[in-house]
């Protein structure tokens, strides 16, 4: 596990460690399980080509909980994530490199929260999923 | 700055009328067993969620659940939706009378207090926000829905809400 990063450790602009993703069509299934969204166009591909798609997509859903996990990542074992929150600008298909970012835009001292700017990107570099997170760090003091 | 091409609206009084009314309640049991199956699902490597000593060693509870997570709604043949696993009455929305949707964002926002298995949710949804846009990309109007989603534990605490954004547009509905 990563060290502890205290809040007084962080500036803003700073960038946070990057996590990088290659979903396969099983954790789509396994998805589709944890989260209980059986929707058929992230599994089945007849039903996904029927409605207009080229194929399989990724859970919206999913990449939110990407974004989550990059931020817990970011603050843990001390701290924890406040806000997560995201806009589904793209689709991602399985079997593609997707990773995860973010930068810190503000400090608040109040509650040792730290705003961050956080995304997914495709391949290509494209933010399919800019949104914003907000989590709580421990202080060194 | 050129001005968007004007369009109908498609919102109805009755729909206004829907923002802020609360749905049905609706409840979500946090498990051992949900916890680590959504936390296997998302990728996650921390033991945290998978192991119960190592939560109590960092001073939880029980398995927290991770972000995004919150429980998974108690499953009744009779009622609950066979795709997304919700009862019919809880969600929250209007029914547009656009043929096409798409999912337009998630904001989880939790208020602080520790979320772990063996807490029971209660879900109250309401219709936040309905407005109108011309698209450029779709080169259509769409009807933007937001709902919110609060979340209280059994204990009576507000845990989190839940934003999600709904976006419907293209050709209309026959009855619509």
């Amino acid at each position: 596990m990563a060290e502890q990063i205290y809040f007084e450790d962080v500036a803003e602009g700073d960038e946070i460690p990057a996590l990088e993703k290659e979903p396969s069509t099983q954790q789509l299934v396994q998805w589709a399980a944890g989260s209980g969204d059986f929707y058929q166009i992230h599994y089945d591909t007849a039903f996904a080509q029927n409605t207009g798609l080229d194929g399989i997509i990724v859970h919206g859903a999913l990449k939110h909980a990407w974004l989550g996990e990059l931020l817990h990542r970011f603050a843990s074992p001390g701290g924890r994530v406040r806000r997560v929150a995201c806009s589904y600008r793209g689709m991602d298909v399985p079997a593609q490199t997707y990773r995860l970012r973010g930068t810190v835009t503000k400090k608040s001292a109040a509650e040792r929260t730290v705003e961050l700017s956080i995304w997914g990107e495709n391949e290509s570099g494209q933010k399919t999923t800019p949104g914003t997170g907000v989590v709580e760090l421990p202080s060194r003091a | 700055m050129a001005e968007a091409p004007q369009f109908e609206s498609v919102v109805t009084d009755e729909m206004r009328a829907q923002i802020g009314v609360p749905r049905e309640p609706f409840v979500c049991e946090v498990t051992t067993t949900g916890v680590r199956m959504f936390a296997r699902a998302v990728g996650y490597t921390d033991p945290i969620y998978y192991d119960r000593a190592e939560a109590r060693r960092r001073g939880l509870r029980d398995l927290p659940a991770p972000p995004g997570y919150l429980g998974t709604p108690i499953f009744d043949p009779e009622s609950s939706d066979p795709t997304g696993g919700t009862r019919r009455g809880t969600q929250a929305g209007v029914r547009s009378p656009y043929t096409l949707v798409l999912n337009g964002g998630t904001d989880v926002e939790y208020t602080g207090v520790d979320i772990c298995a063996g807490d029971e949710l209660t879900g109250v949804a309401r219709l936040e926000s309905l407005t109108e846009r011309y698209s450029p990309a779709l080169a259509g109007p769409m009807l933007v829905q937001v709902t919110a989603t609060t979340y209280t534990n059994q204990q009576g605490e507000v845990v989190a809400t839940v934003r999600g954004t709904g976006l419907s547009y293209g050709p209309r509905r026959d009855d619509g």
